[in-house]
């Protein structure tokens, strides 16, 4: 990156670590830092989506829709998350080469699980193996997105259902003395109100996401457990940087990335819920008053 | 071969007594199910101990935090914002990475007359390097959790104590700390089931399994991977979680109707399914 970087074994001290610190490798390492990111920016909302529906479908008049719903709400609750990291990607993308199998070559007669193979026609392979690098590594990305965003979705589901029914039920029924319909007292009270019930469990949520992240290395994409793997293990002298097994240190930095990554989220959320519990008939909002006056 | 002589040949694959080869080919149902369920050792083994031993500091690292003397609260409050602050994944990694770098053949402690080697190569093993990691890591968790409830013993019941006379030791053993218990038992046990959801991590965080003997997920992937059919290992592995979240459930909800039994049955309070908070 460096003019002076060009000869690395001749140089020292700092500057050695300044050039080291700045190679090609290390800005994959702090490229992977933004891949953190950007899978908690996506699942964030998709989960909150998910969630919602679920917790919907939790309270529905239907019987199969509120018998998956309570399904899809408690199954993190028995099942471990990362049994659904390791399925859900499989699975997946069995059922997308499966539909595409089905529909580009409908005339192959093999069977299509031989043994220990899953054997689809070349054309219905996902990607397809021609496909460029990239395309590999965005859609591994993205099967992992799904299934994160699938086992947080229960998460939030579970959430969402526990404030909606925390709405004080007389709320509900001022709705209907007003002459309003299910759906226009689900629009118009449950939902405004049902955040500030929620903002505990949801925070939990967010500090729980950020520290599953890392599960990412499970999944085969390349995000920081695996750069720092790779970066700290001992580099003989072939490498440009050799140096022993700085594994640890790599994995302290790891751990201060993410330390700091919860400490911030928590110090934003406190100030979120100050806000949300204004003028609320909650104990923290009852707080504010008696504080103001 | 029937199902029984499978259970006899692998029921105890997972602590390296049976038959050593793993099934290569025509996998069997029965197969799944026998080791799978006997990766669950592993699984029961972790969980149980971090569970008991994190107990213990869990209560001391509560009543630290609570302390008025900044040199036990500060270390207390470090401890739990570290463990709680950051992925159980790295914290697997770190520690591993940490006593693999210990010298292999031991510590050498002078005591002047004589030295004491102190043997460091058994906690490069998952029974006791991950057991630690995993114990330090529910004792966080739990000693949020109990210096929260610490917090919430209601102002009466402390005066009623004073009333009687009571202070110190005496107060803290008959008034504050089953009070304490009482407050924490719900969201304890919600911690609990998620400590055993925590301990399919071992094998895949640094940690080996040595000589293919792993927790139920080790044998489910190794299953998955064999036959690229994840419909079968994953839900084997699913059910067996599901009896053991069941089964946590119900044994802590024992000890939560012992910790009410004082109170009227309509102010008892029950353990849910459904927790408003999830970890």
């Amino acid at each position: 990156m460096f003019q002076y970087c060009a000869e690395p074994k001749t140089l020292e001290g700092l500057i050695w670590l300044s050039c080291y610190l700045t190679n090609e490798k290390h800005q994959l390492l702090y490229g992977s830092l933004g891949t953190v990111l950007l899978l908690m920016a996506i699942v964030a909302p998709v989960a909150m989506l998910f969630g919602f529906g679920g917790a919907v479908a939790a309270r529905s008049h239907l019987l199969p829709v509120r018998l998956f719903g309570k399904g899809y709400t408690s199954m993190v609750r028995g099942i471990p998350d990362i049994i659904f990291f390791m399925f859900v990607p499989i699975a997946l993308d069995q059922l997308f080469e499966l539909i595409r199998h089905k529909i580009k070559c409908p005339d192959w007669t093999d069977a299509i699980w031989q043994g220990s193979d899953f054997v689809v026609c070349a054309e219905a392979k996902l990607p397809l193996s021609t496909s460029p690098q990239y395309v590999h590594e965005i859609y591994g990305f993205s099967l992992a997105v799904l299934a994160f965003s699938i086992v947080f979705g229960a998460f939030a589901a579970n959430v969402l259902y526990g404030a909606m029914q925390a709405v004080p039920r007389a709320q509900l029924e001022t709705a209907e003395a007003y002459g309003m319909t299910r759906r226009q007292a689900f629009r118009r009270v449950l939902v405004p109100q049902m955040w500030v019930f929620a903002l505990p469990g949801l925070s939990n949520l967010w500090m729980i996401l950020i520290k599953a992240t890392p599960l990412l290395f499970l999944l085969g994409v390349e995000d920081i457990v695996y750069w720092a793997k790779e970066l700290g293990g001992s580099k003989t002298s072939q490498f440009a940087y050799p140096h022993p097994d700085w594994r640890l240190f790599y994995f302290m930095a790891l751990l201060v990335y993410y330390l700091s990554m919860t400490r911030l989220s928590e110090i934003v959320l406190g100030r979120l819920s100050q806000r949300l519990s204004r003028g609320q008939a909650t104990f923290a909002g009852e707080q504010q008053r008696k504080a103001a006056r | 071969m029937s199902c029984w002589d499978t259970l006899l040949q692998y029921g105890l694959r997972a602590v390296g007594i049976g038959e050593n080869l793993l099934p290569k080919t025509d996998f069997t149902l029965c197969q799944h199910v026998v080791l799978i369920g006997s990766g669950l050792i592993w699984n029961i083994y972790f969980g149980v101990l971090a569970l008991i031993f994190g107990f213990f500091l869990a209560n001391a690292l509560a009543l630290a935090k609570a302390s008025a003397n900044p040199l036990l609260r500060k270390p207390a409050e470090w401890f739990i914002f570290v463990f709680r602050g950051s992925p159980l994944f790295i914290q697997f990694f770190l520690f591993y990475e940490t006593f693999v770098l210990l010298p292999r053949t031991g510590i050498e402690i002078p005591l002047g007359f004589t030295t004491i080697t102190l043997a460091t190569s058994w906690l490069t093993k998952a029974w006791a390097g991950a057991l630690i990691v995993l114990f330090l890591n529910t004792s966080a968790y739990t000693g949020e959790i109990f210096y929260g409830a610490l917090r919430s013993v209601p102002k009466g019941d402390l005066e009623a104590a004073d009333a009687y006379g009571m202070h110190g030791w005496r107060k803290f053993r008959r008034v504050i700390w089953p009070t304490m218990m009482r407050l924490a038992w719900p969201a304890y046990t919600n911690e609990a089931i998620f400590m055993f959801h925590a301990t399919t991590l071992v094998y895949f965080s640094g940690f080996p399994a040595f000589s293919q003997m792993g927790d139920s997920l080790y044998y489910a992937t190794y299953f998955a991977s064999k036959t690229f059919n994840p419909f079968i290992a994953y839900p084997v592995i699913a059910a067996y979680f599901i009896c053991l979240t069941m089964l946590v459930i119900f044994s802590y909800g024992l000890v939560n109707t012992y910790l009410n039994r004082h109170l009227p049955q309509n102010m008892r309070t029950k353990i849910r399914l459904r927790p408003q908070v999830i970890r």
